[in-house]
């Protein structure tokens, strides 16, 4: 066991930005050491096994995706500077997907990796727009979206200069909010232009077996440099002094120290852990309200064998005007999303072991939290048959020998109350605060924040907060002091 | 060191920093930037690269020694012959 009291760097959290942070560190030198409170990696990006069967807690698809030379990228950032091969991610593309709008989806537009997919759809669906599609697109291409100190700059407001049919409008949120915003109704427009990137000028693709793959080379990666980790041991205090984090109090009751502290849990949840000399004047962050409730399915063949096509994402709303906000009841069945990942390019020969559909609704975090145990698997059975219902509207009608139905052999669900007990995110909220914090300063000089509320969303985006911070905060500061 | 080696260690950085990137015609009087997509996350690999493996600190006032291969080379070789001098 590591005995280990003190540390260059001492990182909470062992999520996606929180190990990429600890590979650049140990990488150059630095000792480090992840606790993480769970007894797996992965945060909210991670996967567990019920019943033999793993799935993955969050990943629909990394988004992000661009082709190999392509450059200049996240994705190529991201290989660069945690020193991974582009192969040993082994991701396949999707096939294609759709946002669809209407009682039943009546106007769709398809996207795939290839950006004048949906350049002509826009140009077919919405002839009147497509000139002013165009300059929106131009705009997000001209923006700096990697700038630490970018002035908040409403996208709904920018995205009306140029785009004067709500339908196309609300159109292009919906896929945007839900792959990353912790904000309702609006976003910060650089919010819009790292999302807007991340999923329609690179797109979407996974490895064949998830998001383990991708944890696993960040894992080796970690140990090869040197980095320690302890699982099951998350930090309860953080001990201020003098305006710095002086030492941890782990949840054994054992205290380290370290000269740097990086935090990937989130804001609001950081600064509950701050106790004693806390500076006067920093403002708590607040924590975000939005929150989602996930089926799954299993199935016992792939979903194309019922006529649903090739779709490997959906995004639909049966509603006039697109609301993503924290609703009125348990959960908001008007839109969400539905994911097939047996609808990727895998290899030749390769395949996922059983068919699988997914749908995300929002949901409201409060109900979730506060239902008896009872009560809530008895909610969690009403909602799961009332998502599914919403989301089959805009999936084809299904044909074959065996209904959909009859070819469940499995199924999972989680809710708010899930996200909260294995992340520790308040409210569920997956995105977290409204509230970013580019530069990832906190009260205490020492004590930075990487992660979800960074604000780079995506997993590969988490990767690069963890990475930008870790070069921010400690390697750039220490590499010209010679 | 010869200054040849000097511009060899810093092309075999290069190459594991950004794999991608075709090394294979790299004009030493060009400056790097211009010729390879490096931005300044990279040359702050390079630099403490050069630490870690070779135990040359750069300071923040020298990053611009480090533009093309040829400056590398004229900046670097005498520090690596010091280092060698002193052990």
């Amino acid at each position: 066991m590591n005995s280990r009291r003190d540390y260059d760097v001492v990182i909470i959290g062992a999520g996606m930005s929180g190990l990429a942070a600890g590979i650049r560190l140990a990488h150059f030198g630095r000792s480090v050491c992840i606790f993480e409170r769970h007894n797996a990696v992965g945060g909210l990006n991670g996967f567990y096994s019920i019943e033999g069967r793993r799935y993955d807690v969050g990943l629909h698809a990394l988004t992000n995706f661009s082709r190999p030379g392509v450059r200049g990228t996240p994705l190529v950032k991201l290989l660069r500077q945690l020193r991974i091969e582009r192969e040993e991610l082994a991701l396949c593309e999707q096939r294609g997907s759709r946002i669809t709008f209407g009682p039943h989806g009546e106007t769709s537009l398809r996207f795939t990796n290839d950006f004048t997919v949906l350049e002509s759809e826009v140009a077919e669906r919405f002839p009147a727009q497509v000139d002013g599609f165009r300059a929106l697109v131009a705009a997000v291409r001209a923006f700096d979206d990697v700038a630490l100190d970018a002035p908040a700059l409403s996208a709904r407001e920018v995205v009306r200069r140029h785009i004067a049919d709500p339908l196309l409008e609300d159109m292009l949120f919906c896929p945007l909010m839900y792959y990353g915003s912790p904000t309702e109704r609006d976003m910060d427009f650089g919010q819009f232009v790292i999302m807007f990137k991340a999923l329609f000028l690179e797109g979407f693709a996974r490895p064949l077996e998830g998001v383990r793959v991708i944890l696993r080379v960040l894992l080796a990666k970690y140990r090869a440099a040197g980095g320690e980790r302890r699982m099951k041991c998350g930090v309860q205090r953080i001990e201020a002094r003098a305006g710095r984090a002086h030492a941890l109090v782990l949840d054994d009751g054992a205290e380290v120290t370290a000269r740097h502290v990086i935090s990937s849990i989130g804001a609001p949840e950081t600064e509950r852990l701050i106790m004693g000399d806390v500076p006067a004047g920093v403002g708590p962050t607040p924590p975000g309200r939005l929150s989602f409730v996930e089926t799954i399915t299993v199935l016992n063949r792939e979903p194309t064998a019922f006529g649903w096509g090739d779709d490997t994402i959906v995004f639909f709303n049966d509603s006039e005007r697109f609301e993503y906000a924290s609703p009125q009841a348990d959960v908001d069945t008007r839109s969400g999303v539905i994911c097939l990942p047996n609808n990727f390019e895998y290899r030749p020969g390769q395949c996922l072991p059983e068919g699988l559909l997914r749908v995300t609704c929002l949901a409201r975090p409060d109900v979730w939290s506060a239902w008896p145990e009872d009560e809530y698997r008895a909610a969690k059975g009403r909602w799961f048959t009332a998502v599914q219902d919403s989301a089959r509207r805009f999936l084809p009608l299904p044909m074959g020998a065996v209904t959909p139905e009859a070819a469940v052999v499995a199924t999972d669900m989680f809710t708010p109350r899930t996200i909260t007990r294995y992340t520790g995110h308040f409210g569920g909220a997956i995105y977290g605060s409204p509230v970013k914090n580019r530069h990832g300063r906190t009260a205490l000089d020492n004590l930075y924040l990487c992660g979800t509320d960074q604000g780079f969303l995506g997993i590969i985006g988490a990767m690069l907060s963890g990475i930008s911070m870790a070069n921010l905060h400690v390697l750039q500061k220490e590499a010209g002091k010679a | 060191m010869t200054k040849d080696e000097c511009r060899q260690v810093v092309l075999d950085i290069i190459a594991d920093i950004a794999p991608d990137e075709d090394l294979s015609n790299v004009k030493p009087e060009v400056r790097l930037r211009d010729q390879l997509q490096l931005d300044s996350m990279d040359f702050l690999d390079i630099v403490m690269e050069l630490r870690k493996r070779h135990g040359i600190e750069v300071p923040e006032a020298d990053y611009m020694q480090l533009a093309s291969l040829d400056s590398c080379a004229e900046y670097l070789t005498p520090k690596f012959n010091a280092l060698a001098g002193k052990s």
